[in-house]
């Protein structure tokens, strides 16, 4: 699987602007390694990226990215407490399993999490399913019976979860064909990435 | 940096090579307290070292291992060096890029100084007097072997097994002497069970009535029994439970015959492999590789803390496990992961999906020859010489 970098610069850019220069980032579901390499490039950060496929993991090593071959959902625990700058999980939260517990070991891991989804309440997506269909768009190119996806969730969904599960959104930020969206944004919005942190103890 | 593509050039061989011997006047303090007055390493290169003799690259061997890593003495030689799908030119460690050297390890039987050798002192074979050793005395007599070689700073330490934790302690002991280190199946230390299988083995030798407590050599004898079965239970934890299943299954030789001679392929495999290790391999350096792997733990002076043992280190890192291994599970290349990370050094790990066991990271798996391929690729080295 290659990704296109100027197909996916925007989001990329957003990430970028909410990293500090020279951090320690850690990136889940890496890849072929893309995001470190750009984030690498304009930032020069300190990457780190977790990624299972085998091609995946080929191609971000011979790219000079530290990548560790794992399944995310296997654990975290090579990973110490706090230990990042940020944590990122990049358009992979609808794929994981065990959602909220990978988002805590995210927040346990790094002092910010930055976590990047398809939004299934994207207009398009809604259409699809009143005409009675599974939504297939470019952010879910996948048909039902080969999708990856196992938590598809909207935007209004993601925030009620923050508030259940006590996280912070520092910022979040709503894209549609790499413009930014501020009407509406559960309806207008095709990918949504938010920003986020522990809340701070009382 | 790109990924290349395998078949754009044809892989070759080193094709004919010779042993060499560096022999060292001075003496070898090692870590028991023993002293070696004087030592041997055999040990063979392949390529040219490089103007700024910055394209080294050490082979460390494992168990059973040797120096000779590729190639083949002579046309006929029915095998090449144990490594040698991994060695030559355009191979995923290229010799028209890399220096390679290959060393017999200290207490071996292949040439190095070891417990056949003659001890000075008595001119006799040193036999039960040969001191044990340990990782940390190979690196040190490896570093030696560098500079008899003039090399300051090696571009890689790889290794396999026990050779991986001589790559690992190449890091902890000589951080400004190694860039690269590739920790293939390997571990921190063993574990109990890991142990348990050596201890088994030592049992088969020691108790062999031939074994004369070392001094076999005086009388003429080898521990030949106690060899043998020692190797055939190394092979038993080498292979998967899957690996022996799809290579013999239950398959007969002939035919149920009521006996304990070798009916089953896999009795008859084990016996062929026992009989021809204990043909070539010396007991007492058998004893003493299992040692080695025994005592070696590098986080034993900081209370089991790993990371803390890595602290010094500043070398790149690549770590392959295989996923069928038992004997150094992905487990255990993962608590050296965990550790490097902890120290913020650059690390890649990958866990392979092979079937053949620990003797995996001896086999041309496409994917894992990639992996080294590829990673070797982006080691930087200065021009030809």
């Amino acid at each position: 699987m290659s990704v296109n970098i100027a197909e996916f610069r925007h989001d990329f850019a957003i990430i970028a602007g909410w990293l500090p220069f020279g951090g320690k980032v850690l990136d889940l579901g890496c890849g072929d390694g893309a995001l470190l390499e750009y984030l690498k490039s304009s930032l020069e950060i300190r990457g780190y990226g977790v990624e299972k496929d085998d091609a995946n993991w080929l191609a971000c090593m011979s790219k000079g990215i530290n990548v560790i071959q794992m399944d995310l959902e296997a654990g975290l625990s090579d990973f110490e407490d706090q230990s990042f700058d940020t944590v990122i999980l990049s358009q992979t939260l609808q794929a994981v399993h065990n959602t909220e517990g990978i988002v805590r070991e995210m927040l346990r891991i790094g002092r910010e999490v930055i976590v990047t989804f398809p939004n299934f309440g994207y207009w398009r997506h809604r259409a699809q399913s009143l005409q009675g269909r599974m939504p297939v768009s470019k952010n879910l190119p996948y048909q039902w019976y080969d999708t990856p996806n196992v938590h598809l969730c909207t935007i209004y969904d993601f925030d009620q979860f923050c508030i259940n599960c006590n996280i912070n959104v520092k910022e979040r930020l709503v894209l549609t064909a790499n413009q930014p969206v501020t009407f509406m944004p559960n309806l207008m919005g095709s990918l949504a990435m938010y920003r986020l942190e522990s809340m701070p103890k009382k | 940096m790109s990924e290349i593509n395998p078949s754009s050039l044809a892989e070759q061989s080193v094709g004919i090579v010779a042993a060499q011997t560096a022999h060292f006047e001075q003496p070898l303090c090692l870590k028991s307290g023993a002293i070696l007055p004087q030592f041997d390493l055999v040990y063979e290169t392949y390529g040219q070292l490089n103007a700024d003799k910055s394209n080294a690259v050490l082979i460390c061997h494992a168990l059973s291992g040797t120096h000779h890593v590729a190639g083949k003495y002579n046309a006929d030689d029915k095998y090449p060096g144990w490594w040698d799908n991994l060695v030559g030119p355009n191979k995923p460690l290229d010799t028209n890029k890399f220096f390679v050297i290959g060393v017999n390890n200290l207490g071996g039987c292949s040439g190095s100084t070891g417990p056949a050798s003659i001890n000075p002192q008595t001119h006799q074979p040193w036999g039960s007097q040969f001191p044990v050793l340990t990782v940390e005395d190979w690196v040190n007599s490896q570093s030696l072997l560098a500079d008899y070689l003039g090399i300051q700073q090696l571009a890689a330490v790889v290794g396999g097994s026990l050779g991986g934790m001589q790559a690992l302690q190449w890091t902890i002991a000589y951080p400004e002497r190694v860039r690269h280190a590739l920790v293939i199946a390997s571990a921190p230390n063993l574990t109990a069970q890991n142990m348990a299988f050596n201890e088994v083995a030592r049992q088969a030798i020691i108790t062999d009535p031939e074994f004369h407590g070392g001094d076999y050599y005086a009388h003429g004898v080898v521990p030949r029994r106690g060899l043998r079965i020692a190797r055939m239970l190394g092979h038993i934890t080498y292979l998967s439970d899957d690996a022996m299943g799809a290579k013999f299954g239950r398959k007969l030789k002939d035919t149920i015959r009521y006996s304990f001679d070798a009916e089953f392929e896999m009795e008859s495999y084990l016996r062929y492999q026992g009989d021809k290790f204990a043909g070539e391999f010396d007991a007492n350096t058998y004893l003493r590789m299992t040692r080695a792997l025994d005592y070696y733990d590098p986080a034993l002076p900081f209370d089991g803390n790993l990371s803390q043992a890595l602290d010094k280190v500043c070398a790149q890192f690549l770590l392959v496990s295989f996923t069928s291994d038992w004997r150094f599970s992905p487990a255990r290349s993962h608590e050296i992961v965990k550790a490097l990370l902890d120290n913020e050094l650059t690390v890649s790990y990958a866990e392979v999906t092979a079937a053949h066991g620990h003797d995996a990271f001896l086999m041309p798996d496409p994917h894992y020859h990639a992996i080294l391929r590829n990673y070797l690729h982006n080691i930087k080295v200065g021009e030809p010489s």
